[in-house]
């Protein structure tokens, strides 16, 4: 039996990167994926997916991960996280936010490019690229779609996609301009290299018209109404949807939509993929299990943008979901340092953390624990853990251009980015246990089920038994 | 009955606290006609004005109340909160704590501020208007001249509990925006008055439907029905975001005048929280009728909110 704190010294070479050059088998899980379901152990070497073998195969002389009652699935791919470096270093960095991503599960996050300065040009690329070099896991800068996010002038795509830079967006008010916005997709496009091209250029819309959501401070309904606080009406995302969507027809750019909240942002997205077009969505999981009622206690946590809805537009977000309406759960984690939430509501930022609880969130919600005997048993409204799974890994992956590095089959050969789900642990969200920097959480001292035991990044176990390992 | 901790909304209070604060304040009303007009109720303790928006009235309507009580009062007045932005609530809050504050009286341009205060601190929290979501006082010292002046109430006997069943309340102006309106729209309602809201659409709140009221557009037709006729204030800040196409076609439709006066019943009330804007949502001659008990209402103002302070304070 080998010494799990040993080997952890072990795996930090001088540069900072974590290495492990050893054999690796996680055993006793359950592996889960796009192929199905299967029980066999993941023997790992070399970065890679030596073989799987059947449960009793021991494997002498290697580092042994225990899965036993867990799910061994692709590494989670996180679409939508605020890493805040550079420039908000308070609320988190991209060492802080990528363990806390690994601790969730992540073996890849797509950063958003609201920074300090803003990622609209390939040397801010490359800045982040450096220091995510020896994070837990792969960052994948976001790039802004203009010049620092200003909705006037495009930032220079190209640079950034030569890069690697594979999502755009100017998340945080989305571009006003409609111009503006058609010109970045007629110039996306052509970077796209055609539809064949499984990496092209995705255009990431935050769908929020900004003259209709004004000085609002959350959902417009019954409970703005209630609370006397400005409110934000769906209509200002749906007509931005509208339009982002009319001209990714007009140019044929691939458009992804962000943290869906209406119902007709779902039902403009299922119509557009019906009609066979490049249009993807995510939803998050406080949208899917929260609703405005939260807002009654005055939490600023509560407070995010898109806002919490009713909970019959929630409804239609689960619908989605359990059609495959949309294609990912991303968690927008967007951390804040206290001083931006302990204060008046009016004054508080929108946002909410997410990374560390949105598995655990999402398998107490809506996830069969039990693998399912026959497909008719998974039809029942919520989630298997292979859709589930597949909404947090493989989709995800897809539109981040990174399948299957990330995301992809669990076979030989397959690059080794894995995660073990222990579906039934219970725990706490305890503050002091959080790896990012802030802990802006509505789940703060809740209780969850399901936490990731181990996460592998490039066949290096970067969470063994639910510790990162740095 | 556990000690109530707090004043934070009409809602939190309920029926119950209504009436106890009535009765409260029913003590304190002969009060004012002493040669010496205090109780040394509260000696010793120390209370706190907290306020984060401009704030004449009800600052000093909260002083005077406790300057009735024999309490200190500490005024903290912070004109522009947005100055201020960076400053952290749960600091203020713990450094007048240290200074010895025993309530804090909160004010803030925020919904919300004096029950994240209330979560933080020991002490009682009376929230003394948050944005536009609560102004509870108001609505208690409205409630109570509304008790004491309309003849339809005063007729019944002093020892039966309060209710309003019967009366009705037409409520004017930019309901969207007035923390006064929710709080007294929920105060009427729990003591059984029917509520009429008469405003342009654009200063309805949101899903309105969902309040417990009757809504109303046509002004004129509705003058009738009321026993009371309750004015909000008119902000004109709050043409820029074009909630009406100037005051003069508000005045027109929705101001009371001595034409619409006539039009009320004979025991009608008028009532506005203040301050009026005479010329918009009233003429000044219908500010000066007998009927229009705005006096009354200031004055009942300190002896209710000397009712709250008790209650929260004395134990």
């Amino acid at each position: 039996m080998t010494n799990a704190d040993d080997l952890t010294r072990s795996f930090e070479n001088k540069a900072g990167y974590l290495k492990y050059s050893g054999e690796i088998v996680i055993y006793g899980g359950t592996v889960i994926d796009e192929l199905g379901y299967r029980q066999v152990d993941v023997v790992i070497e070399d970065g890679k997916i030596k073989q799987l073998v059947e449960p009793s195969d021991l494997v002498p002389k290697s580092l042994k991960l225990d899965a036993t009652g867990c799910w061994v699935t692709p590494g989670l791919v996180d679409l939508h996280a605020h890493l805040r470096e550079p420039g908000f270093e308070d609320s988190e960095c991209i060492e802080t936010g990528s363990t806390a991503a690994a601790l969730g599960g992540y073996t890849a996050v797509v950063a958003m490019p609201n920074t300090e300065p803003c990622v609209d040009n390939a040397s801010v690329v490359r800045d982040i690229q450096k220091i995510a070099a020896t994070a837990l896991i792969e960052v994948l800068p976001a790039g802004a779609i203009t010049k620092s996010r200003q909705g006037e002038t495009l930032s220079p795509m190209a640079e950034m996609a030569e890069l690697g830079v594979r999502i755009f967006t100017d998340d945080g008010a989305g571009i006003q301009d409609g111009h503006v916005m058609r010109m970045a997709m007629e110039y996306a496009s052509g970077l796209s290299g055609g539809l064949a091209n499984d990496n092209g250029i995705v255009l990431a819309s935050h769908a929020e018209d900004t003259s209709l959501s004004a000085n609002g401070q959350m959902h417009e309904g019954i409970w703005s109404s209630k609370l006397g606080i400005p409110g934000i009406l769906t209509q200002a995302e749906d007509v931005m949807v509208y339009r982002d969507i009319s001209l990714a027809k007009l140019t044929g750019a691939r458009l992804h939509l962000m943290h869906i909240s209406t119902a007709e942002s779902v039902r403009l997205l299922a119509l557009a993929k019906a009609e066979g077009f490049w249009v993807t969505g995510e939803v998050t999981p406080h949208h899917l299990t929260l609703t405005d009622e939260e807002l009654k206690s005055f939490d600023p946590t509560m407070k995010v943008k898109p806002p919490l809805r009713s909970s019959d537009i929630q409804q239609s977000l689960k619908d989605a979901l359990y059609h495959g309406i949309v294609d990912a759960v991303a968690t927008d984690h967007a951390p804040w340092s206290k001083q931006f939430k302990e204060c008046a509501f009016q004054d508080a930022a929108f946002g909410i953390s997410g990374l560390e609880t949105a598995l655990s969130v999402m398998l107490s919600s809506f996830c069969q624990t039990e693998q399912p005997k026959n497909v008719a048993q998974s039809n029942t409204g919520r989630l298997t853990p292979q859709e589930l799974i597949g909404l947090m890994s493989s989709k995800p992956a897809r539109i981040a251009g990174v399948y299957p590095r990330h995301g992809g089959p669990i076979q030989k050969g397959a690059v080794a980015n894995l995660c073990v789900i222990d579906p039934n642990f219970e725990w706490v969200v305890n503050p002091e246990e959080m790896a990012s920097r802030s802990t802006n959480t509505p789940w703060l001292k809740k209780k969850l089920k399901g936490k990731i035991r181990h996460t592998i990044f490039q066949g290096v176990p970067v969470v063994m038994d639910m510790v990162a390992q740095r | 009955m556990t000690q109530p901790k707090h004043l934070l909304s009409i809602e939190d209070l309920g029926l119950d606290g209504i009436r106890e604060i009535m009765r409260l304040s029913d003590s304190f009303a002969d009060l004012a006609n002493r040669p010496i007009p205090k109780v040394p109720a509260l000696r010793g303790k120390v209370v706190a004005n907290v306020f984060y928006e401009n704030s004449t009235r009800t600052r000093l309507s909260f002083e005077s109340a406790i300057k009735r009580l024999s309490a200190d009062v500490m005024t903290f007045v912070v004109a522009n909160s947005s100055v201020n932005k960076g400053e952290s609530l749960k600091d203020t809050a713990n450094t007048l704590l240290e200074l010895g504050a025993d309530a804090l009286i909160v004010r803030h341009s925020s919904a919300g501020v004096p029950m994240q205060i209330a979560s933080w601190v020991d002490v009682p929290v009376i929230n003394a208007g948050d944005g536009c979501h609560e102004h509870p006082t108001q609505a208690l010292l409205d409630c109570y001249s509304i008790s004491k002046l309309h003849k339809k109430l005063r007729r019944k006997s002093k020892n039966s509990a309060i209710s309003f069943n019967g009366l009705v309340v037409g409520i004017v102006g930019d309901i969207l925006h007035s923390r006064v309106a929710r709080s007294l729209v929920t105060a009427l309602n729990l003591l059984g008055a029917e509520v009429v809201l008469a405003a342009p659409r654009t200063m309805l709140p949101p899903a309105f439907e969902s309040w417990d009221v009757v809504v109303s557009n046509d002004f004129d037709s509705l003058l009738g029905k009321l026993d009371i006729v309750y004015l909000l204030r008119i902000q004109s800040e709050r043409m820029k975001v074009v909630s009406i196409p100037s005051l003069r076609e508000y005045t027109t439709w929705y101001g009371l005048s001595m034409k619409r006066v006539k039009m009320l019943q004979k025991d009608a009330l008028i009532m506005h929280p203040g301050p009026m804007n005479q010329g918009v949502e009233i003429t000044p001659e219908v500010a000066q009728l007998p009927n229009c008990i705005v006096g009354e209402q200031v004055a009942n103002g300190v002896i209710t909110r000397m009712a709250v302070l008790f209650r929260l304070l004395v134990p």
